[in-house]
């Protein structure tokens, strides 16, 4: 097989850990990809790059393919998401006043409990707040927008602003906004700073939502599809390498590096891990599965994923929402996630929707190879969404 | 006559951004405003009310421009990155120059075009200085990891510079590698050992 070498962007998180280790451990190569990997100042730079051809494929929000399918945000170009590269992972942070009157008020910081956080937050919040997120179109804001509806945050009046990740820290810092959503390692670098503290894991809201995803023009998924399903597979075993336990080191390591986070170790660890600092004091938290990469079928694209997504976006913006769920599920390709496997072995689900939110439990579902435990999925006030409901 | 478009030039460097004033002004009759601190900014841009505003496309600050494509209001006005029809070239080249710029939805694209092609041969040198600078930079950078290099292997091996420096060359070229690659796998190896 000829060596080809394919242009691909990311945004310097943890979760950009897949691309890196198919790169540096030999996934990309043993498919004959070379992956020219490059770093995006900003999602609207990274999207673009994709959309105008300067890269073939990114490390994208699972938010953007949506937003793009309804016309939202400044270019919108048919994306292909072949598949979800992460699940999880983002925290909730605040900023170092806020969370000395959290404390003074007596809430423990538990880190797993979405409601008591909420209605702490509130009381706290003495009516106003104003959030950071990484950007409009993400799952951030998505469940950000989630929390708040569902809890007492709905009776404060709340400013959503964007805030670029690595500045998260100098604008909590400087007073800009009171509290944040972000993925890591930025979330924990608030805390590195002295300037903040975690509240909740994005975990305690959704506990299984995509967060990432491999996105590819849709034209070019088409046009170059052995090209794609060599990239889709050298991902998925990208992905699995990093839910091994024994990985865990060697992936902090190569993340940490200069040209890739320029974070230490130790920092990113905590999210590998699940083993979270929480405040300048060093309070740990345990989070099991803070960030998934392949655990509980991660990887698969579920079309019903993409209609809530699409949901949320066209209730909080005014379009029909059954329109806007049909449009979503198309972005999602769950058909060329299972072409590119086929045949390597890997255990697809018989089916490509569920209802999100109706598992509290991992559970043991109908596949090919009869082996799939999904984990829980659960939203946090215990809603679920049934991708043909009303 | 049309009363004159409101540009705003998001750039924090004060230099640069007055080269792009001095470009645009000569090129028609805009309202130019300058934004150099970008905390806050898609309030601050929204208070000027600009038909197009300018940004460098490697400023992370960019994405809080996104907030601006959504209009929260009857009275907003949505802007979009102009890619429409016989326009998308322009973006495209203006993607590749190093420039993003959001208008206003409904700009006639005779107006935009002047104002696209001004921006994007500015930016065009200014990134052509910048990746000068940095290669500069990064020459610089080796540099100083061969003079490293070749000081360790005058002084352990007793040699003078000339005969350390041909060493290191010919063992970069036995194992196909680069001068500076030999040299930092050398002192990386020393600070172990040592």
């Amino acid at each position: 097989m000829k060596t080809v070498t394919l242009p691909i962007a990311y945004m310097p998180l943890v979760d950009a850990a897949p691309l890196v280790v198919a790169q540096e451990m030999g996934f990309a190569q043993a498919e004959g990809l070379e992956l020219d990997m490059i770093a995006a100042p900003s999602w609207s730079s990274l999207r673009d790059m994709l959309a105008f051809g300067r890269v073939d494929a990114a490390h994208m929000l699972s938010a953007v393919p949506i937003a793009m399918a309804l016309q939202m945000g400044g270019v919108t170009r048919p994306l292909s998401a072949a598949a979800v590269l992460s699940v999880n992972g983002n925290v909730i942070g605040i900023s170092a006043a806020l969370e000395e009157r959290l404390r003074a008020q007596g809430h423990d910081f538990a880190f797993n409990n979405a409601k008591d956080a909420g209605r702490a937050l509130a009381q706290a919040a003495h009516g106003r707040l104003t959030v950071g997120v990484p950007f409009p179109f993400s799952m951030h804001a998505e469940l950000l927008h989630y929390w708040i509806a569902a809890t007492e945050l709905s009776s404060c009046d709340i400013d959503v602003q964007t805030v670029p990740p690595p500045l998260m820290t100098r604008a909590i810092a400087e007073g800009e906004i009171d509290a944040f959503c972000v993925g890591e390692p930025w979330g924990s670098m608030v805390v590195e700073h002295g300037v903040g503290g975690l509240l909740l894991p994005g975990k305690a809201i959704w506990s299984f939502a995509p967060e990432k995803v491999l996105a590819v023009r849709a034209e070019w998924a088409e046009t170059e599809p052995l090209l794609l399903d060599r990239l889709v597979r050298a991902l998925w075993r990208a992905c699995r390498w990093l839910s091994q336990p024994d990985s865990r080191l060697t992936a902090a390591a190569m993340l940490a590096r200069g040209d890739v986070l320029d974070v230490p170790e130790e920092v990113i660890d905590r999210a590998l891990s699940g083993r979270l600092t929480i405040s300048r004091n060093g309070d740990q938290r345990h989070c099991p599965g803070f960030v998934e990469f392949h655990r509980g079928a991660a990887n698969f694209p579920w079309r019903s994923q993409a209609k809530w997504i699409g949901e949320q976006l066209a209730v909080r913006t005014g379009l029909d929402r059954f329109a806007a769920r049909e449009a979503a599920a198309q972005s999602f390709r769950s058909d060329q996630y299972r072409r590119a496997l086929a045949g390597t072995g890997a255990d697809l689900p018989g089916a490509s929707e569920k209802v999100e939110g109706s598992l509290s439990a991992p559970t043991p579902v109908a596949s090919g190879g009869g082996g799939i435990v999904l984990e829980g999925d659960g939203f946090f006030d215990g809603r679920v969404f049934d991708p043909y409901g009303e | 006559m049309a009363e004159p478009l409101t540009i705003v030039v998001v750039e924090q460097d004060r230099d640069r951004a007055l080269q792009i004033i001095d470009a645009l002004k000569a090129s028609g009759s805009y309202d130019v405003q300058v934004i150099g601190n970008v905390s806050g900014l898609a309030r601050k841009i929204a208070a000027f009310e600009p038909d197009v505003v300018l940004i460098d496309i490697d400023n992370p600050s960019r994405d809080t421009l996104e907030e601006l494509t959504i209009a929260s209001g009857p009275m907003e006005r949505p802007v979009a990155m102009f890619v429409s029809g016989a326009a998308s070239d322009l973006t495209r080249t203006a993607v590749e120059a190093g420039v993003s710029a959001y208008v206003v939805d409904g700009l006639a694209p005779e107006r935009l075009m002047p104002i696209l092609d001004t921006a994007v041969a500015r930016f065009q040198v200014m990134r052509q200085m910048r990746s000068e600078l940095a290669e500069t930079r990064r020459a610089l950078e080796e540099r100083k990891i061969i003079d490293r290099a070749k000081g360790l292997l005058m002084k352990v091996k007793g040699i003078d510079e000339d005969a350390a420096y041909a060493l290191l060359r010919k063992t970069a070229m036995d194992q196909g590698k680069r001068l500076v690659d030999v040299a930092g796998a050398l002192l990386t190896a020393t600070d172990l050992l040592s």
